[in-house]
């Protein structure tokens, strides 16, 4: 019925369209499963479910609460209102000092206790992660 | 003071240039002569000219440290060495987009004088098109980002470069990377040229492939730079995080090296047309995004130096103006060439390349949603989520098998119809790579069959395209080392990502530490001052199992101005693996905090990716030689 040119360019197309949709499936898919939400201590407080999934905590590194020793770190993350503990086995950035904001990615434990995997290196002593200053509330 | 001036009224009279080349060459293109009028040539040149000249009084601005030019002042301090005074220059908003527009200019110039055996029309309309470009960036310099911008009263002193930028591998990381970026415009400008007078032919393809290759290798050095920078710098240890700032230069890198294979079936049989336009294109939209991306703010990096919305929606409007114009100039004017059909046998040279295209455009889907989505996203609903390695790390890896087994047939077919020749030595290979790998990875991976496929895959392209280097001489010689460097890069990323291992402790001066067999010691800490910095060298002894020792010696420093604490790593390179050691202090405490890493083949990366770009020398000096 058809010539042999238009079948084949039928083939191809088809070709194209199935690798296009498989793709789109896989990298949604994937996405799915792989993105890290943000969330404030206060955020964390009001959870109705604890999920299993990694999630980054952002707020300030609250004053005198940073204890080390030679396994692991340990901190807590306020947003003026509510705080959680961290714990942090890890290199941590330069700027990671009491007073000052950080993001930490890791999973939670309880409400009140944050296993961090990895704490975010942040490039200057007034940068303040965009997530930080909306969870702070400053403008 | 003076400097200030001379550069604010070049850019201004740069801009008139602009203008004034466009009356110019509407008027000359609908002239009866053949020749682009020299005075054409005469004009962008002197544009050329204004632009360095702003360009050269900004760098006299830095040098002398003249606080009352704000950018100076912003991002200088008199205590900082003169090479980084000059690096200052680019290392900064304003002064990048000044090498933004120098760049521009200065190819467009380029452009005008090699390309005189091409047709007048077409000549005429790739400047007006970059005249377009350049205005844009004129006008988002002058209004937006004005490097000249005066102080007054005139402050003592600058607020200093942020102390990260100093380092010699950025200072020239953002000229190399911007020829690559800003050298995509060229292609973009020639194309659309191309497609209004129906020029879309081999002998366009032949042409334009010198500029896809230029721009493909200062972009290919350009990430480098910035990949290997990060490596020592930031202390993260790795050489590529997909950061969205590295994603957004590795999504042009994709398509600029899709194009430079497309263009190759351009140049031999004259297909593809539309898909070359669409590709030259894209590349200089994602070039341009990437800007927008960096600049506005909206993703968080070193790049961004200033968060100021109105760049990013100027940035926003003049993007969308392009993408909106170039789409049209396609629809309008694309004329398929029928002469030539695209379909293909499929075992060819041409459907191989096809392949690589369709594998090209899927890692850019990937990489591109890892970094829109998350934007998306947040102006969707406000939800804040970050994609990190793993979802790249999946949904590019089990693709990169079958990719590189294309990478070793591909090259090998003929071009319109080609025969499988070399069947059985091929399979011989393939099986016993598999074999091999198999052996050796048995005791050192856990996820065997995955890395067995995959290193097979890079194993066999490493030792096809070595004997074509080594023994069939003259074939191909700039592909067959692109390639081979291209599967030594794959081979020394997957080596080092399964034999990396590292440890992160916290440790007092004196104190001792086993790792792997091998012991670590911290010896001591030195103070030591610098002219724009004091800093805290640690000495740390290593000793390894067959008792040999090195040292390393990481360095915390503080920066005066502005107050910024960073880690030097220190790095013991060897060619089998690099020994990285970092250190950091947390405030107050007794306690610094160790990052110990061993790496092995991290030399080769940086190494394949220079033999990389070496092939594509080797294939730009080619086409020379043969006119």
């Amino acid at each position: 019925m058809y010539g042999k040119k238009v079948k084949l360019r039928f083939l191809f197309l088809a070709l194209i369209i199935f690798s296009v949709i498989l793709s789109v499936f896989l990298i949604l898919q994937s996405l799915k499963n792989n993105v890290v939400y943000f969330q404030s201590p206060s955020e964390i407080k009001s959870l109705i479910e604890l999920s299993k999934k990694k999630i980054r905590v952002g707020g300030m590194v609250k004053n005198e609460s940073i204890s080390i020793n030679s396994d692991e770190i340990t901190f807590v993350i306020t947003d003026f209102k509510n705080e959680i503990n961290v714990t942090f086995s890890g290199a941590v950035p330069n700027l990671f000092t009491e007073g000052k904001g950080v993001v930490a990615e890791g999973f939670l434990k309880d409400r009140n206790y944050f296993l961090a995997t990895k704490i975010l290196a942040k490039h200057d002593e007034n940068y303040m992660p965009p997530e930080v200053k909306e969870a702070l509330g400053v403008k | 003071m003076l400097a200030n001036q001379i550069g604010y009224y070049s850019l201004i009279l740069g801009l008139l240039f602009s203008v004034y080349l466009c009356i110019v060459s509407i008027k000359d293109f609908n002239n009866a002569d053949k020749k682009v009028s020299t005075n054409i040539i005469t004009l962008s040149f002197l544009q050329l000219a204004f632009v360095i000249i702003s360009f050269i009084s900004l760098i006299l601005s830095f040098i002398n440290s003249d606080f009352s030019n704000e950018t100076v002042f912003n991002n200088s301090h008199t205590t900082k060495p003169l090479f980084y005074k000059i690096s200052g220059t680019w290392g900064n908003h304003e002064g990048s987009l000044l090498l933004w527009l120098l760049v521009l200019t200065l190819f467009i110039f380029l452009f005008l004088i090699k390309s005189r055996e091409q047709p007048k029309k077409y000549r005429i309309l790739t400047l007006l098109f970059q005249q377009l470009i350049i205005i844009g960036f004129f006008l988002f310099v002058l209004m937006t980002s004005n490097p000249f911008n005066y102080l007054f009263p005139i402050p003592a002193e600058g607020l200093g470069l942020n102390p990260i930028l100093q380092d010699p591998a950025l200072a020239i990381h953002p000229p190399i990377l911007y020829l690559g970026y800003v050298g995509s415009s060229i292609i973009f400008s020639a194309s659309l040229a191309a497609v209004a007078q129906n020029y879309i032919s081999r002998e366009w393809g032949q042409h334009i492939k010198k500029w896809v290759l230029i721009s493909w290798i200062f972009l290919t050095i350009g990430i480098m730079l910035g990949s290997i920078w990060a490596y020592y710098e930031l202390g993260w240890g790795g050489f590529w995080f997909w950061d969205p700032v590295e994603n957004v230069s590795l999504m042009p890198w994709l398509t600029l090296t899709a194009l430079l294979h497309c263009i190759l079936v351009l140049e031999r049989r004259g297909a593809l047309t539309s898909w070359v336009v669409i590709l030259s294109i894209t590349t200089f939209t994602l070039s341009m995004c990437g800007t927008f991306l960096v600049r506005s703010g909206i993703l968080n990096s070193v790049h961004t130096f200033a968060n100021d919305p109105t760049r990013g929606i100027f940035i926003l409007i003049f993007l969308f103006i392009l993408i909106f114009l170039s789409l049209g100039i396609f629809f309008l004017f694309h004329k398929e060439n029928n002469k030539n059909s695209d379909t293909f046998f499929w075992l060819s040279k041409e459907s191989s390349i096809l392949v690589n295209n369709w594998f090209m455009m899927y890692f850019l889907s990937v990489v591109l949603i890892g970094t829109v989505y998350p934007i998306f996203l947040d102006v969707i609903s406000a939800e804040k989520i970050s994609v990190g390695p793993p979802f790249y790390q999946k949904l590019i890896a089990p693709f990169l098998a079958p990719f590189l087994l294309f990478m070793v047939f591909g090259p090998k077919l003929k071009w319109i119809k080609s025969k499988i020749e070399n069947k059985s030595s091929l399979i011989i290979f393939l099986i016993i790579s598999v074999i091999l790998m198999f052996f050796i990875l048995k005791n050192i991976t856990t996820d065997l069959l995955f890395y067995t496929i995959l290193i097979s895959a890079a194993f066999l392209l490493f030792f096809t395209t070595s004997k074509e280097l080594f023994f069939k001489k003259f074939t191909n010689m700039s592909q067959a080392v692109a390639h081979f460097g291209f599967s030594l890069f794959i081979l020394s990323i997957l080596f080092n990502s399964i034999l990396s291992s590292e440890i992160t402790t916290n440790i007092k001066v004196g104190e001792r530490f086993n790792y792997n067999g091998a012991e670590i010691f911290f010896k001591k800490i030195e103070q030591d001052n610098k002219s724009n910095f004091s800093s805290i060298v640690g000495y740390f002894k290593i000793t390894n199992k067959k008792g040999k020792v090195i040292e390393l010696k990481p360095e915390i420093r503080v920066y005066n101005q502005p107050v910024i604490i960073t880690s030097e790593a220190d790095i013991k390179t060897t060619l089998l693996e690099d020994k990285f050691l970092v250190m950091n202090i947390v405030k107050g405490k007794k306690y610094f905090n160790i990052r110990y890493q061993v790496k092995p083949f991290m030399l080769w990366i940086w190494i394949s990716i220079l033999i990389l770009s070496f092939g594509g020398l080797m294939s730009l000096s080619k086409k020379k030689y043969e006119k």
